[in-house]
């Protein structure tokens, strides 16, 4: 059965220009996609990927609050009986001067198992899906 | 001449509207106390007689008939979904429009403690859901296991997941229960699909449920009750909204039944966002929306509008309408009477206001739980307007309907209850609406009239609106 991908940009961020071509990209490579949109909050980010038996949750964040946002979503997922899913994350990540390997850190700190900076192209992100469900 | 008879088996009254097809015409509306203690059909004589002595209509008259019922308790419905904010809220908004009384709510998988209680519930139905389609299947298969150890002996409606459906269903069955499968309620995520469910649902009221409330021998006489009451009057309310190809509709429009023990409100429109810069959050809403408010009413939740509204806004709507009584009324004691003697029928100038002015905070509060909220946001790149639920603000016209607008004084304040306010800015109420009244409780019988004759049905109930 094909894989399931839930995608949305998180917090109070409005970007989704990206969002929409990592979902094509995403739907283009096979899987099954579905799409949150704008201003998404953890809470409907689990309740998507629960109802919907997800693989993976792709969090888009552009406005550099993504950490804020971001922080107590492994938690909650562990909550919800998705201790296992995927998360990953892209997009500008931090408003402050940090190298890549620091903000990777940080993030991968909070449970993400994939950061992606600026002007990463998704078949990069799709790649390392491939690789991480065991797919490649 | 050929007359149809539309027939509600209410839990107070059996009503009948005697339409004259060929003229267009309601050409007899009468009712007596139903008799739902002893026998169905008792109650139903009285009513036919009583249509006998007002227009002459006898047997030989009469072509056809069509029923609906909310006697007994009406369609008790629980329902068991997976996450609160999806598929559990699917699974009630399609039970509501269904006409379904939601008298339990589960998530998540069914606990033992939780399956005790809902044998002691003893609903008429119970509506399993969860999972989007090739989502998850674990959750909707452990409570199928729950409800097939249970003593539940009501029928099970099957709306999730379309990859669980078959073993849901087997299991169910296996067990001895009555099951039937509807297409899922959510098959995407965030995506309504209530329509199936909601005829499943009507199918088996029709088939199973109304037998076990008393009412088969009523049914030898008016062939089957076709679907619960609240969901004629939704269903009236759709055709006069919507129209059909020959004739046109009124447009959207807002519903409001203030009865006894419940206040319903219908909405036929689809409530986007009117202002720009207003986003839409949350789950679509359904065109034709029923929210029912078992809080609010008139006689038997009289005591609770008391205690919702707060003292002092009640005595605020007692004061609009009768100064002389507001101030020295013992308003809790006057409440619990009403609420204790449900078929009270008001004697007095100052009983009559008091009326009025339930209905009137009734209606206040119905609308305002089924109308949209605005939730502001605050960003780095500016404010943005997040909407939850339906804008109405532009809906054109409100429409009461129950004995309090039939019988009552002041219809059109009662109705102004709905108007947007001031006071809660941010919820998304009519502005400017016109008020009108179904005076002779027609919409439920538009709505099984609808079934057989929909553009008549629609002209007959455009001429007996009357605007106030």
């Amino acid at each position: 059965m094909g894989k399931t991908v839930v995608i949305g940009t998180i917090g109070s961020d409005c970007h989704v220009v990206g969002n929409w071509i990592m979902a094509r990209s995403l739907e283009q490579a096979g899987f099954k996609v579905v799409q949150l949109g704008a201003c998404v909050s953890q809470e409907e980010f689990i309740d998507a990927a629960v109802e919907a038996k997800a693989d993976a949750i792709f969090v888009s964040s552009l406005y550099g609050m993504g950490l804020f946002d971001s922080e107590g979503l492994r938690e909650k997922c562990i909550e919800a009986g998705l201790k296992d899913i995927l998360l990953y994350i892209g997009g500008y990540l931090v408003t402050t001067r940090q190298e890549w390997p620091d903000i990777e850190k940080q993030y991968k700190d909070i449970g993400f198992d994939r950061v992606y900076p600026p002007e990463t192209k998704p078949a990069v992100a799709i790649a390392d899906l491939k690789r991480d469900l065991g797919l490649s | 001449m050929g007359v149809i008879l539309l027939i509600d088996f209410g839990s107070t009254y059996t009503k009948i509207r005697a339409v004259d097809l060929e003229k267009e015409e309601v050409v007899g509306s009468c009712q007596a106390p139903s008799t739902v203690d002893t026998d169905m059909t008792i109650g139903l004589q009285a009513a036919f007689d009583a249509l006998l002595a007002q227009t002459g209509v006898g047997n030989t008259d009469i072509e056809g008939k069509l029923a609906c019922s909310s006697a007994a308790g009406g369609l008790r419905l629980v329902a068991s979904g997976l996450v609160p904010r999806l598929t559990t809220e699917a699974a009630k908004r399609a039970a509501l429009g269904a006409g379904a009384k939601v008298i339990g709510v589960y998530s998540y998988q069914l606990t033992p403690k939780e399956i005790a209680e809902l044998e002691q519930k003893r609903p008429d139905l119970v509506l399993l859901v969860g999972g989007t389609d090739g989502g998850n299947t674990e959750v909707i298969l452990h409570n199928a296991r729950m409800l097939a150890n249970s003593d539940l002996v009501c029928p099970i409606v099957v709306a999730g997941n379309k990859v669980a459906a078959e073993e849901v269903e087997h299991i169910l069955h296996t067990a001895g229960k009555y099951v039937a499968v509807a297409a899922n309620v959510m098959p995407e995520v965030s995506q309504l699909n209530v329509e199936p469910t909601r005829a499943v649902i009507r199918e088996m009221f029709m088939r199973r449920i109304t037998h076990g409330k008393g009412l088969n021998k009523a049914e030898r006489l008016v062939g089957s009750i076709i679907m619960p009451t609240p969901m004629a009057v939704l269903r009236g309310a759709a055709l006069l909204a919507q129209g059909t190809p020959e004739e046109a509709g009124l447009g959207d429009l807002i519903v409001v039944d203030v009865g006894g023990a419940t206040t319903d409100v219908d909405s036929l429109t689809e409530g986007n966002p009117t202002q720009p810069g207003v986003v839409a959050k949350g789950l679509p809403e359904p065109y034709a929306k029923r929210t029912v408010e078992g809080d609010l009413g008139i006689r038997y939740s009289a005591p609770h509008i008391l205690e919702i509204a707060g003292e002092k806004r009640l005595r605020e709507n007692l004061m609009a309408r009768d100064e002389g009584l507001a101030g020295d009324l013992d308003l809790g004691a006057k409440l619990s009477y009403l609420s204790d003697h449900i078929d009270f029928v008001p004697q007095t100038q100052h009983d009559s206001h008091l009326d009025v002015a339930l209905a009137r905070s009734s209606v206040e509060i119905a609308m305002q739980r089924h109308a949209g909220v605005i939730e502001t946001c605050y960003l780095p790149s500016g404010t943005v307007y997040l909407q939850h639920g339906k804008d109405l603000t532009q809906v054109k016209r409100v429409i009461g309907t129950g004995g309090i607008f039939s019988y009552g004084q002041h219809p059109r304040w009662i109705l102004e209850g709905t108007l947007y306010s001031q006071r809660e800015p941010l919820s998304l109420r009519p502005k400017a609406p016109e008020f009108f009244i179904d005076e002779r409780y027609l919409l439920y019988a538009i709505g099984l009239l609808a079934e057989i004759a929909p553009e008549k049905a629609l002209r007959i109930m455009k001429k007996h609106l009357r605007k106030v």
